[in-house]
């Protein structure tokens, strides 16, 4: 083929690349002004890193991080475990396209939808029966909800390179299901395991609707950033900002070595 | 162990607990919506059907109008921006392809909300669009970018682009490319083979990338708060307000069914679309 310049693969390929620009060009915007001196985006005044200073020793954002990081842990825990058991039962006992395309549900249904069923739900059982009041412990079970769908699609992607036979042959040796399960399957299927769970924690932690909901009094980083860009811009979002994408990139392209199928 | 045994161990967990926070939670909301909301906020347990007449006010229809407009458009801009993104990834040497896919998809992972902040910066009166074309002599007002539904457009367009990408780049790398040549040999011409052999052999990839982009959009209300400023309000800051701050819950959970309703109803017409069609680009190729 020739490659002159009116060759639709430059076209498609100049288009990719305007692509590119468009979903990495905004998040470089924010790290470059993060060491901006002035804070402010319409003036260059220095390198500094002051703004990540100021919000290293800014009590109210790290106390927020702090939940977070523990609403993260917790859901990621129960999520993968029940992710796991539910991407094996799928692969192995089910055969039902409809089941496999209901699994999908919970990961795309809108977070506000999600969130009002859930406060409408918290309030009439648990505030109302049982006069607990939400918080961290709500969020957690909330985002239980969402990252089953991811684990199990991730997990799923893994069981599906999986030779079933050393599994027969570990049961036909006399290891118990358990046994299989812990000494066969799970050795092979863990970088999946892992990159599932390192997905549940991203999307935890940077979730923000539903926990706005339901975390009652509760601030999480989210919230606290929400409230942040609502209540007037300050220049420590671009330093969290960097954080942020940062953290994200490093644990997702972790999760993607460890279970290339993934993708 | 027994069968039910395995089933009861390995599905029971993740069905039970979308049974108990997700299905259970909904059913409440629908009942919800037939009652009544109580003088200090709260839910009075009597049955009424006002809140469903008071969903078609005009007031209301008019932000679902609007909320399904802006979803919409996003869609189409998406896959007219993430169709050829996708079919040009499809189309190269195999180990090019997975790294950028991931490329693609890794912006997705992070916050959806300082996503949506960065485009504050970018468009807003002062911002990184307008000073330089002001600095210029380009233009000599601020262009009018944010706080309005092009800014939204945008907005929802950045986040959900690559929700797009992902199964257009499925269904066009599952193609098999002998189609697209024979075509070519028969005579065809590139636009010809693309229109009669690729587009018609990806619908369920173009199906899927438009559910993936639409759903969100629809309800979304993270960008329409921060990037649509008060006039332009969607159906999912109407939620918002029923439930945090007019503290009307029956009819806030009214209006969710109401958008839950419109979200079914498109993806069974979807679904309709690619049923039928199905066969029909079977024998066009």
């Amino acid at each position: 083929m020739p490659r002159s310049l009116f060759s639709p693969g430059r076209w498609l390929g100049a288009h990719l690349l305007l692509v590119f620009l468009f979903l990495y060009l905004p998040i470089v915007v924010l790290i470059v002004l993060s060491f901006n001196e002035s804070g402010l985006p319409t003036a260059w005044t220095g390198f500094s890193t002051r703004w990540y200073e100021s919000v290293a020793t800014n009590e109210k954002i790290l106390g927020a991080a702090a939940t977070t990081i523990f609403i993260a842990t917790m859901s990621t825990i129960i999520a993968t475990a029940i992710g796991t058991l539910l991407a094996l039962g799928l692969e192995r006992l089910t055969n039902n396209a409809l089941l496999d395309g209901l699994v999908f549900i919970p990961g795309i249904i809108p977070d506000i939808v999600l969130a009002i069923a859930l406060l409408s739900f918290y309030n009439l059982v648990f505030t109302g029966v049982l006069g607990l009041k939400l918080g961290a412990w709500s969020v957690i079970l909330a985002h239980v909800v969402f990252n089953i769908t991811f684990v199990t699609a991730i997990v799923r992607t893994r069981l599906r390179h999986f030779d079933i036979s050393i599994e027969e042959a570990s049961l036909d040796l006399g290891a118990n299901e358990v046994t299989t399960f812990r000494k066969v399957t799970l050795p092979v299927i863990l970088p999946g395991v892992i990159a599932a769970a390192l997905v549940a924690f991203t999307l935890s932690v940077d979730e923000f609707v539903v926990a706005f909901f339901t975390a009652g009094t509760t601030i999480t980083f989210p919230i606290q950033v929400y409230s942040m860009i609502r209540f007037g811009v300050t220049p420590e979002i671009n330093a969290i900002a960097t954080v942020v994408v940062i953290v994200s990139f490093v644990l997702v392209l972790a999760s993607q070595r460890l279970n290339p199928e993934q993708a | 162990m027994g069968r039910t045994i395995r089933r009861l161990v390995l599905l029971g967990p993740g069905l039970g607990w979308w049974l108990a926070f997700l299905v259970v939670p909904l059913l409440v909301v629908l009942a919800y919506s037939f009652f009544r909301r109580g003088t200090f906020g709260g839910v009075v347990f009597d049955f009424t059907l006002d809140n469903y007449v008071r969903a078609l006010d005009p007031l209301y229809v008019r932000v679902l109008w609007f909320s399904l407009r802006v979803a919409v458009i996003t869609t189409l801009v998406a896959l007219l921006i993430g169709y050829p993104a996708a079919y040009y990834i499809a189309t190269r040497p195999r180990r090019w392809r997975t790294p950028l896919l991931v490329f693609i998809i890794l912006p997705f992972w992070t916050s959806f909300l300082i996503r949506t902040y960065a485009w504050i910066v970018l468009l807003n009166r002062e911002g990184l669009i307008n000073r330089p074309l002001l600095n210029l002599g380009i233009i000599e007002q601020p262009l009018p970018l944010l706080y309005n539904e092009f800014a939204i457009v945008i907005g929802l367009l950045y986040g959900y682009l690559p929700l797009m990408i992902l199964p257009l780049y499925a269904a066009i790398e599952r193609l098999n490319p002998e189609l697209r040549e024979a075509a070519t040999n028969l005579g065809a011409r590139p636009i010809k083979v693309f229109f009669t052999v690729t587009v018609p052999l990806t619908l369920t990839g173009v199906a899927a990338g438009c559910i993936f982009v639409f759903v969100p959009s629809l309800g979304n209300f993270i960008v329409p708060d921060l990037l649509g400023g008060g006039r332009s309000i969607m159906v999912g800051n109407l939620i918002q307000g029923q439930f945090l701050k007019a503290r009307d819950w029956p009819f806030g959970a009214t209006l969710s069914l109401a958008l839950i309703a419109l979200m079914l109803l498109l993806l069974v017409v979807q679904a309709r679309i690619i049923n039928r069609d199905r066969p029909a680009s079977g024998n066009a190729a």
